[in-house]
């Protein structure tokens, strides 16, 4: 720790003297040392050890797991508090595969893929050799997944600042409608979840005129505030859904494991690296397109792997590469997802679209000049990102035990927890019972919307990104009266055209896919009667 | 599709479109007409949508979401009664920690599987809740430093 300390002195004081190595492409490197520092290591710990736990407990998304945190991060500065958030991020994804591997019960979306080869190899007695897969696969993935995010971000960043108040605006809307597109079951419902989110921020007073708008209870008078939205929206559904399996006892059988050596499986690792290189790319690329999720990542990994093995016909039957390509995937999608936030406010997934949130309340804005305003708290949350993919290989392998056992936690235990955690959590913002309502009302009417296709994550989107549209909308609309009109300056220019074709492309391309799979459910169907007959 | 999952799309949308044009009349008629620009813009896209999807329950081409059974509503109900008088009214009532102590310990017997008949289930259940309450406190009293509403044993 000393000689992190030291280096940490070193590297201060050639920030001071403007000492960029290698100018701004090594920018990171100056603010490495950072993350060792006692408090930050110390949160980075907790975060990827606690990441870890609760990934592996099914029902606990890692969208859910960041949005608890939250409340945790207050008192905290903001880097440690992104710190923490990271590394909870970072391994809930790969401690969902702990469950997935031991109870083929996936600890998160992201981790279905992993079900399909891990658990038979758990079941063949090689649940150690799998876990190790799992979790080396997934640094080397991460790794590669935060490198992207370094090298990429400031790129983009500089390109985002050509970017005006149309382009924002537009920028705003194809968020909400990319997820609501994308990560829904249904379009028309994904984009009106969307627009839910859009009017919901709009409640409270109106930050120019200063009128009230739509405000129907004393609790929603100063608006709606993200992190009680947030935590309702995600952890309330949970519990109902946990209440709704009633007294069964679905506690699962954990397969227990052999000690194996780690080497042998890094060894493995290097020796299918055709899958780990097919993970980890497709990881990567899916990653930075917004609103595909890691399981998606693990499930096209998965298969473009057995595509190109001359073993396909092992997959599905233990097969070490099924493991190795959809864990290398989940987890390098992680970076890469958090570049469209970092640099055009425009969270990539679910969890980073919380992470936004957990920005926001520590007064920092991500877009074109976070790097110049804030490169500390920049730099340090993606390095530690870096360093948490290697703490999560080390300490997932000691830890998979605890983890397993933990993911026998019987699910009324879960709901009281979590229950609990949601009230504290969302008081505890502002220390405002309204806020403990919100949480509490939102929560509820999203459960009961989810059982009718609709979907929180567009949700959410909208309401962290109303604000930006609006102000962006705003702003545009005062310079269009002054200059060209409002039409010509929303509906003209080649960034404005461009960014309009792809809000148009992705509502065109889901809506092609949902009545693409309509007609082949309604062929299955017809062949299903046939046969019936 | 049965008719249960189809007349409750047609409520559970009926709801949202009525919302949606709720907000959208609201809108329009607010005033002064400068703040609500944005809302205008927004509500008009929520109200047209929400027409439409109310449109393709009432015939019957909703595809996406199962409704709710009876089975699961009735599972439900008791830990979401429970939830609703914990959160709106007994928190501030009672206190968070008294109020969290009694919730959790009523979900935990409403919804744990082992046998109600058994005192070793109960002494297992008291323990765990008494768990539940000290890390609770020691996070949030402890180490955040939150200021709850005023305990009603205080």
């Amino acid at each position: 720790m000393k000689t992190f300390a030291k280096l940490f002195s070193l590297i201060s004081v050639k920030r001071q003297h403007g000492c960029a190595m290698g100018g701004k492409r090594l920018e990171f490197l100056l603010y490495f040392g950072d993350v060792f520092t006692p408090v930050n290591f110390g949160l980075l710990l907790i975060g990827t050890i606690g990441g870890l736990i609760l990934g592996a407990t099914p029902g606990l998304s890692p969208t859910m797991a960041v949005a608890l945190l939250i409340p945790f991060t207050f008192k905290l500065e903001a880097a440690q508090g992104l710190i923490l958030l990271g590394a909870a991020y970072t391994s809930t994804v790969a401690g969902g595969a702990v469950s997935a591997i031991l109870l083929k019960i996936p600890g998160a979306p992201a981790n279905i893929a992993t079900t399909l080869d891990g658990h038979t190899m758990a079941q063949k007695g090689e649940g150690a050799k799998a876990l190790q897969l799992s979790f080396v696969s997934s640094a080397i993935g991460g790794v590669f997944g935060v490198m992207l995010l370094i090298f990429l971000t400031p790129v983009l960043a500089k390109w985002a600042l050509a970017f005006g108040p149309s382009h924002l605006f537009w920028l705003a809307i194809l968020g909400v409608t990319i997820i609501g597109s994308l990560d829904s079951s249904s379009v028309i419902k994904g984009l009106l979840s969307g627009c839910i989110g859009l009017w919901l921020a709009t409640i409270g007073f109106d930050d120019i005129m200063g009128a009230q708008r739509f405000i129907f209870h004393p609790a929603v008078s100063g608006g709606i505030n993200v992190i009680p939205a947030l935590i309702g929206l995600f952890a309330i559904p949970q519990v109902i859904t946990m209440f709704a399996k009633g007294r069964n006892d679905t506690t699962a059988e954990v397969i227990t494991v052999k000690k194996q050596p780690v080497m042998d499986s890094i060894r493995e690792v290097i020796k299918r690296r055709r899958a780990l290189g097919i993970g980890t790319a497709i990881g990567s690329v899916i990653g930075l397109i917004p609103g595909v999720g890691g399981q998606i990542a693990g499930l096209v990994a998965y298969d473009q792997s057995k595509k190109f093995s001359p073993e396909r016909e092992k997959f599905g039957t233990g097969h070490s590469e099924g493991v190795i390509a959809a864990e290398a995937a989940n987890n390098a999608m992680v970076g890469p997802s958090l570049v469209p936030l970092l640099t055009l406010s425009i969270p990539g997934s679910p969890t980073a679209a919380v992470l936004l949130g957990g920005l926001l309340i520590h007064g920092i804005f991500p877009g074109s000049d976070l790097f110049d305003n804030h490169p500390d708290v920049a730099w340090t949350f993606i390095n530690s990102m870096l360093i948490g993919q290697i703490l999560m290989c080390i300490f997932g392998l000691y830890v998979a035990g605890l983890a397993a056992s933990v993911a026998r936690v019987p699910h009324s235990v879960m709901a009281a927890i979590v229950l609990g955690l949601a009230l504290f959590g969302s008081y505890s913002v502002q220390n405002s019972m309204g806020d403990v309502y919100v949480m509490a009302s939102l929560g509820i009417g999203m459960y009961f919307l989810e059982r009718f296709g609709f979907s929180a994550a567009p949700l959410v989107l909208g309401l962290i990104l109303g604000p930006i549209a609006e102000a962006n909308f705003v702003q545009g609309s005062m310079i269009a009266n002054a200059t060209s009109g409002l039409g010509p300056y929303f509906l003209t220019g080649t960034l404005n055209l461009t960014l309009i074709a792809v809000v148009l492309a992705s509502i065109a391309y889901s809506v092609w896919m949902e009545l693409r799979q309509a007609r082949y459910t309604t062929k299955d169907d017809a062949v299903h009667k046939e046969e019936a007959l | 599709m049965s008719d249960l999952p189809r007349n409750q799309h047609i409520i559970a949308s009926g709801i949202v479109a009525g919302v949606g044009i709720s907000v959208c009349y609201l809108s329009y008629t607010q005033q002064p007409s400068e703040a609500f620009t944005f809302p205008r813009l927004i509500s008009t896209v929520f109200a047209v949508l929400a027409i439409w999807t109310f449109g393709k329950a009432l015939l019957g081409k909703t595809k996406v979401g199962n409704g709710l059974s009876m089975e699961a509503m009735t599972r439900i109900t008791p830990g979401l009664l429970v939830m609703l008088v914990y959160i709106f009214w007994a928190a501030k009532a009672l206190g968070f920690y008294t109020s969290s102590t009694i919730a959790f310990f009523i979900l935990l017997s409403l919804y744990d599987p082992a046998p109600h008949s058994e005192s070793k289930s109960w002494i297992r259940r008291a323990l765990i809740t008494a768990g539940f309450l000290a890390i609770m406190y020691g996070l949030f009293a402890m180490l955040l430093n939150v200021y709850t509403p005023r305990e009603f044993f205080n």
